[in-house]
């Protein structure tokens, strides 16, 4: 065996490895793919050969040939087998081979779930590693379902070099895999804090590129990622966020109120080019988002187009490049600040870049105007001739056409200049634009009616010189424009001066080299010639013989089109041939048959707008769905088609009145058909009729005397457009002069034009520029009572859809494991507080706002959401929305119950109370930062209707008075109110809907989550916040929460109310520290110092502000004593107060929501290294939610599991101690065992526990 | 999202492709081609970033590429990258070989491709960006090779040693990687 073994291995030296195969590609350049043929018949040897180390090897060369092209699919079993090598060499080369060529078909992928598993859970951290590289390249959604577990164990690894693969691999889960991203979202997000950077970073990659597609969903991490953004020092992580934040502002615009300084700090101080350029990028998102009422809002625009224009400038060219990539953001919502540097981007026009010209190119679509428009696009046309390479060509052609055709010729002001562009550009050769020059021509010949005899004569020298378009017709797009020139010349064939020589040029035998449906085009039309032509003639008798000569001209050339291959063409061809044969007759006969003729083509076409047939609508009392026979027995056919569709429908209905197809059809049964066709389609609803109304208006409105008309030569054939340049110039002269005389007429036009024209809101100055033709471009027609409908219709197939998942709500138990096996309806916990996420909200600050009696309709049919609370509420709303308990409790007895409140509730993270967060001015965590920080300019401008709290800024502290008068008023109001919050807590969840109104739109679609809620008794309101003291001037109302960061400190976040009419500032926060408990003071000041509120209170006005204090031990609870000294300003004097308070660290402010999976949890009980206490509540009545609820809320414990009346619950202190309850309750007794690790604190807690539940 | 990463020679030699969505191998050779015919026929010094156009999911796309000595690194991505980040990285991709191969030139990669990829495994990873440290990849790349030469008994390490000495590091042109930094890296 040994032996063998040795000598499969000397074998192996004379196989070929990878670096000879190289070589031998290379030694055999002239018959490379014989030698890589006889290189792919050893490697099929070697795979059979039982030694993996020769697997190996081929499998690597196999890599490598796959690089070059070849398939290597039917190597995938062997590469399946490399892979579950136990040596790690080996294990690389299969996963690197895997993921090379493995994808969704690949069918051995699904022997692959048990190896990738049992890698994932190798020791070695490489093995892992590999596999899990591997797998982010050819994941399935088999292989995410079955290995999302094994993954989400992962993250927790012990290894950053682990966890930051596991993290990043999520995403590819999430998108194979979307029922896992809920339960795997709570870790996730844990780990945007992990110590290791690059797990961090991971995990801010991930989110990032989740919220990009269904931003929504992420707004409420928003405050987690600012705090990232203002202490991350990673260059890559804040590129991310920042871009992630240019996506979540357009759907929160007071976020990018929030943004909106840290930003601008970042861009002034920021050395880094990559990170300056995002974070204009974001400040100009922000700007779009707010479309009004920054105070400063020119200033950042000025900011940032500066800075832009500096990167243009530069010398670099990727700055150039980004700089006007970014300019054309602002250009959408700001074009007049672009404007002023137009210099600078034509300049850029003439650079040697192409890339760089592309996007000036997009900037000036957006900087024309009517008076600049001839001179960029003769710019342009100079490009187009010099341009070398079809690409940017192609770019230039689509530019000039989207520059003129914008918003429906907006700023064209001569059409004949416009026509000769478009002959112009079909000389270009090679081009793939040929439609679109043709949908022009066509849609200006239309749509502009005193163009058409200019247009006609132009098409019509076009077709005369076809040659010169179609030299190498197959491979160019450009005859495209023929079938514009023929249609036009065919339909307006009374403009032809020679109709008879166009028709003659339209059935010259070289068509027939044209594509089908031009020649079929042609074919039509020229019958359309025919008929003028005839009509022409017929005046004269004289002349009988041309038109008989013109009829045997089709007669003659007719036959080469019957025989076309094209369906389409030979059957219009031979119908009007035949046609033309009887007509022949005719006039042999001296029957005057031009009348006839023409009748075949009268009526006019109108354009129809593309969304028409969509915005139909449904006839009252017709129900697509409904079957119109018996359906077929189910038996019968598995079709998918059984069921009619709506489109289908309206299909058919036009089919209804499409004729039978005869080859040979005689004058008069046309001309009956015709009839009926007429009446049918004037009693249809579905068909456009030609609507006499614009063009009607547009000629009786204005005078013809009022068109201005420009003289020109129409027989001169392709003109150089200058010519039009100058012409117009000579009209806008003429133009000024006679605007004098007619001034008063000239004002009713203007009028008339305004109605007309959408968006025409040049500056004052071009509107002296009066069009040389008007354009009846307004009306695509549309069916009657068309359905005003938006159809941005998302793409059904984007697996970022699946996405879309509301991350906010709570997990039910049943989602934390996953994959999804078993439901336990009914079991889902209401409580809000399950994993940190549905923290319970601090109402803060409420004001009285007349606008919320209008809203109180909204209330009624309102969903509800959780991922925001809000803090308004008004007295006549109580009245309506109390709903079960809230309504039974008196409101003194709430009061009393307020002022022995049990310790204050903290929430674990203030990521959770979004509103608030947006509310208020950026509070730095700890106090030296907010000792430095300046107070922010936070927004007072809608969130004052809405009864936000407002922070105006320092420096105008009267102008917020004035702008505010309803604070002042309500500001008593609001106390009261405040102590009632609790009850209302229920309330603030509905209200919040229709605050959403108010701020965003983008935000609408929200859970109905909360709907379960109101089905059972409702949840006891509760608060975080908790009165600290109050005196007449200010209250002071705390919250305290452990760091997440740092186990040895606390945060206590205070609120301060300004209570009276005056203004309070210079205010001094001091506390008494003791032994354990120290209250963390900036560098350099006194251990007795008070720390300086970082801000000043108007009247009405609460503000919150956080203090650090570092703790020893947590074993005990604490009490300390405080002090606020303030100055009470008034108009005439100023007056120092204080206030003293004490500050109660209970155990229970130690502690931290922290979720935990069961599994984790059983283990932690199991190992046995958990003390053991217990506590019982008698006479406690409210259900059992509730108490879970409670206990999570007030306790910060999230609930593990729960069945029936029992539940088991977790929670860990800041120093980690875990903390465990089992909770029983029968008969209105609750029993409680708990389990901690440190025997005082359980004691503690436990006593807290009794507390609350002995003051409810 | 990084959509491909390619690298190929002067001659549109491929000499490294990662794509991180499927495609058919004709496909795969197709948009090399592509892109290679785009980005050779730029000048030295114009901007490094290319519209993807028809390449890889359309327009949304860009082509950020640098240029050394005889290879193009190319990277396509999508809008959520930032541009320039990524040409940091493409600096830190090329100094982390560099390091790895001692004065890395076209050989290394013609001949080591499967080492390549290993490197490159530790900085991207399907297709996001998995780590920027050139430290922290070096070890770790250093960690697993130590690892394979341990799995090998002193039989194979003969073996090895045979194969790895075979190509010859004559006549290698060194990459140019002064090239100057346009930007400012990132850390």
């Amino acid at each position: 065996m040994a032996l063998k073994i040795v000598k499969g291995s000397i074998d192996r030296m004379f196989d070929k490895n990878l670096q000879d195969l190289v070589r031998g590609i290379r030694n055999h350049k002239e018959d490379e793919a014989k030698y890589i043929s006889t290189c792919i018949d050893e490697i099929k040897q070697e795979l059979k050969q039982d030694n993996i180390a020769v697997k190996a090897n081929a499998v690597c060369k196999l890599t490598y040939l796959q690089m070059l092209g070849y398939d290597v699919s039917w190597a995938a079993f062997n590469i399946v087998e490399v892979m579950s090598s136990s040596k790690f060499t080996y294990k690389r080369i299969g996963y690197l081979a895997a993921s090379q060529c493995f994808h969704e078909s690949t069918d051995v992928i699904m022997l692959t779930t048990n190896q990738i598993r049992k890698d994932l859970s190798s020791p070695n951290q490489y093995d892992t590693g590999v596999a899990l590289t591997g797998l982010s390249c050819f994941v399935t959604p088999d292989l995410a379902r079955d290995l999302a577990n094994d993954i989400m164990t992962l993250m927790s690894h012990t290894k950053p070099y682990i966890r930051k693969k596991a993290v990043l691999i999520m995403y590819k889960v999430f998108l194979k895999y979307p029922e896992s991203l809920r339960p795997a979202f709570p870790r996730l997000k844990e780990k945007l804090e992990d110590p290791d950077p690059g797990v961090q970073s991971a995990a801010v990659n991930v989110i990032c590129e989740l919220a990009r597609r269904n931003p929504k969903n992420y707004l409420s991490l928003a405050p987690l990622f600012f705090k990232l953004m203002t202490s991350s020092t990673n260059n890559w992580v804040l590129i991310k966020i920042i871009k992630l934040f240019g996506a979540l502002t357009p759907l929160e615009p007071r976020l990018g109120k929030k943004l909106i300084e840290p930003l601008t700090n970042l861009i002034h101080s920021t050395s880094a080019m990559s990170l300056l350029y995002e974070c204009v990028n974001t400040v100009i998102a922000v700007l779009i988002s707010l479309s009004s009422g920054m105070p400063n809002h020119s200033a950042s625009i000025q900011l940032c187009v500066q800075k832009l224009r500096i990167l243009i400038e530069d010398s670099d060219q990727n700055l150039k490049y980004l700089g006007l990539l970014a300019m054309s953001k602002i250009l959408k919502t700001h074009p007049k600040s672009v404007q002023s540097h137009k210099d600078l981007i034509l300049q850029c026009l003439d650079d040697k870049d192409e890339s760089i010209r592309l996007r000036a190119l997009d900037l000036l679509y957006g900087m024309v105007s009517k008076k600049n428009l001839m001179e960029i696009v003769k710019k342009l046309m100079l490009h187009v001739d010099k341009a070398e390479g079809t690409t940017y060509r192609d770019e230039l052609l689509t530019k000039i056409i989207d520059i003129c055709s914008q918003s429906n010729y907006q700023y064209i002001t001569n059409f004949e200049w416009y026509i000769s562009i478009l002959v112009e550009l079909t000389r270009l050769e090679g081009t793939r634009h040929g439609h679109l020059i043709a949908s022009q021509m066509l849609d200006v010949a239309i749509r502009v009616k005193a163009i058409r005899a200019f247009a006609v004569a132009q098409m019509a020298t076009l077709l005369d010189n076809a040659h010169l378009l179609t030299g190498n017709t197959q491979r160019n797009g450009i005859c495209e424009v023929l079938y514009a020139a023929a249609w036009i010349c065919g339909e307006f064939s009374e403009h032809l001066e020679d109709p008879l020589s166009t028709l003659e040029a339209m059935l010259r035998p070289k068509v027939a080299t044209l594509p089908g449906h031009i020649q079929a085009v042609y074919v039509q039309n020229a019958a359309k010639l025919f008929a003028t032509v005839l009509r022409g003639q017929e005046g004269a008798p004289a002349d009988r013989t041309v038109a008989q000569e013109t009829s045997q001209l089709l007669i003659d050339r007719l036959p080469l089109f019957v025989q076309s291959a094209n369906l389409e063409v030979q059957e219009r061809a031979s119908c009007i041939l035949q046609l033309v044969k009887y007509i022949q007759k005719l006039q042999q006969k001296d029957v005057e048959v031009a009348e006839e003729v023409t009748a075949l083509f009268a009526g006019e076409l109108n354009p129809v707008a593309p969304k028409a047939q969509k915005k139909v609508p449904v006839p009252e009392g017709l129900d697509l769905d409904a079957w119109i026979n018996e359906p077929p027995s189910e038996s019968e056919s598995e079709d998918e088609g059984r069921k009619p569709k709506g489109k289908a429908v309206f299909a058919k209905e036009e089919s209804k009145h499409t004729k039978p197809r005869y080859t040979e059809v005689d004058e008069k049964e046309l001309a009956k058909r015709r009839e009926v066709r007429k009446a049918e389609q004037a009693n249809n609803p579905f068909y456009i009729k030609a609507s006499p109304s614009s063009q009607k208006v547009y000629q009786d409105g204005v005078g013809v005397e009022h068109i201005p008309v420009v003289q020109i030569d129409l027989s001169v054939p392709l003109k150089v457009p200058d010519q039009y340049v100058k012409l117009e110039e000579e009209r806008r002269q003429k133009d000024k002069a006679d605007k004098k005389k007619k001034d008063k007429k000239k004002r009713r036009e203007k009028g008339e034009k305004g109605r007309r024209r959408k968006g025409d809101s040049g500056p004052e100055s071009e509107e002296d520029i009066t069009p040389a033709h008007m354009v009846d471009i307004t009306t695509e027609e549309m069916p009657e009572n068309a359905l005003p409908s938006d159809d941005d219709e998302k793409d059904p197939n984007d697996p970022h859809k699946a996405l879309d998942i509301d991350l906010d709500k709570p997990l039910a138990d049943s989602e934390k494991k996953l994959p999804v096996r078993t439901h336990r309806p009914d079991e889902v916990l209401r409580s809000p507080v399950d994993d940190g996420e549905g923290v319970e909200v601090v109402p803060e600050l409420k004001k009285k706002s007349g606008k919320e009696k209008k809203d109180k309709k909204k209330d009624k049919d309102r969903k509800k959401s959780k991922e925001e609370k809000k803090k308004k509420k008004h007295k006549h709303e109580e009245g309506e929305n109390l709903m079960g308990a809230g309504s039974e409790v008196p409101v003194q007895s709430e009061d009393s119950n307020e002022v022995a409140a049990p310790p204050p509730a903290t929430t674990t993270n203030e990521a959770s109370d979004l509103d608030f967060w947006l509310s208020n001015a950026p509070v730095p965590s700890n106090p030296q930062e907010a000792a430095k920080v300046s107070e922010a300019p936070s927004a007072s401008t809608p969130e004052a209707v809405s009864g936000m709290a407002v922070v105006p800024p320092d420096s105008e502290p009267e102008e917020a008075k004035d702008t505010e008068p309803e604070d002042t008023k309500s500001s008593k109001h609001k106390k009261k109110k405040q102590k009632k919050e609790k009850e209302e807590k229920e309330k603030k969840k509905k209200k919040k809907h229709h605050h959403h109104h108010h701020h965003s739109d983008g935000a609408g679609d929200e859970s109905v989550q909360n709907g379960n809620v109101e089905e059972e008794e409702p949840l006891p309101p509760m608060s975080n916040y908790a009165l600290l003291a109050e005196n007449s001037y200010i209250k002071m109302m705390c919250d305290i929460q452990g760091n997440l960061q740092d186990g040895s400190q606390v945060v206590v976040s205070v609120i301060f109310e300004n209570k009276c009419d005056s203004f309070i500032k210079a205010m001094e926060f001091n506390v008494l520290d003791s032994l354990n408990s120290k209250l963390q003071r900036p560098e350099g000041a006194g251990p007795h110092d008070g720390l300086t509120v970082p801000f000043q209170l108007p009247p009405g006005i609460s503000n919150e502000a956080r203090f650090v204090f570092s703790v020893q031990s947590i074993v005990m609870p604490q009490k300390l004593k405080g002090t606020l000294t303030f100055i009470v300003k008034t108009d005439d004097s100023s007056t120092h107060e204080k206030l003293d308070f004490k500050l109660h660290f209970t155990c229970t402010s130690y502690l931290i929501t922290t979720p935990c999976y069961s599994d984790a949890y059983a283990k932690l009980l199991e190992s046995g290294d958990l003390k053991g206490s217990s506590l019982k509540l008698e006479g406690v009545s409210q259900p059992f939610h509730h108490l879970l609820a409670r206990i999570c809320f007030h306790h910060h414990f999230s609930v593990v599991e729960r069945i029936g009346s029992c539940a088991s619950m977790y929670s860990r202190s800041i120093q980690g101690h875990h903390v465990c309850l089992l909770v029983k309750t029968a008969d209105q007794t609750v029993s409680i065992d708990a389990k901690c690790d440190e025997p005082g604190l359980l004691g503690n807690v436990l006593d807290e526990i009794k507390l609350t539940f002995s003051q409810c | 999202m990084i959509k491909a990463i390619l690298i190929f020679n002067n001659h549109g030699k491929p000499r490294l492709s990662k794509f991180y969505e499927h495609y058919s191998e004709d496909t795969e050779q197709q948009i090399i081609r592509e892109t290679f015919h785009l980005v050779s026929k730029r000048d030295e010094n114009v901007c490094n970033f290319l519209e993807g156009g028809m390449l890889i999911g359309g327009s949304e796309n860009k082509l950020i590429y640098r240029h050394y000595a005889t290879l193009y690194f190319v990277f396509c991505v999508d809008s959520s990258e930032s541009e320039l980040g990524i040409l940091d990285l493409i600096q830190v991709f090329v100094e982390t070989l560099d390091k790895c191969f001692e004065n890395v030139c076209e050989l290394d990669l013609i001949f080591h491709v499967d080492k390549v990829h290993n490197i490159l495994a530790e900085m991207v990873m399907g297709g996001m960006v998995l780590e920027t440290n050139m430290n922290e990849i070096i070890t770790q790349v250093d960690a697993q090779n130590k690892m394979e030469k341990s799995e090998f008994s002193s039989f194979f390490s003969l073996y090895r040693r045979l194969s790895f000495s075979l190509p010859g590091r004559t006549g290698r042109h060194r990459l140019v990687l002064q090239v100057p930094l346009l930007v400012p890296c990132l850390p």
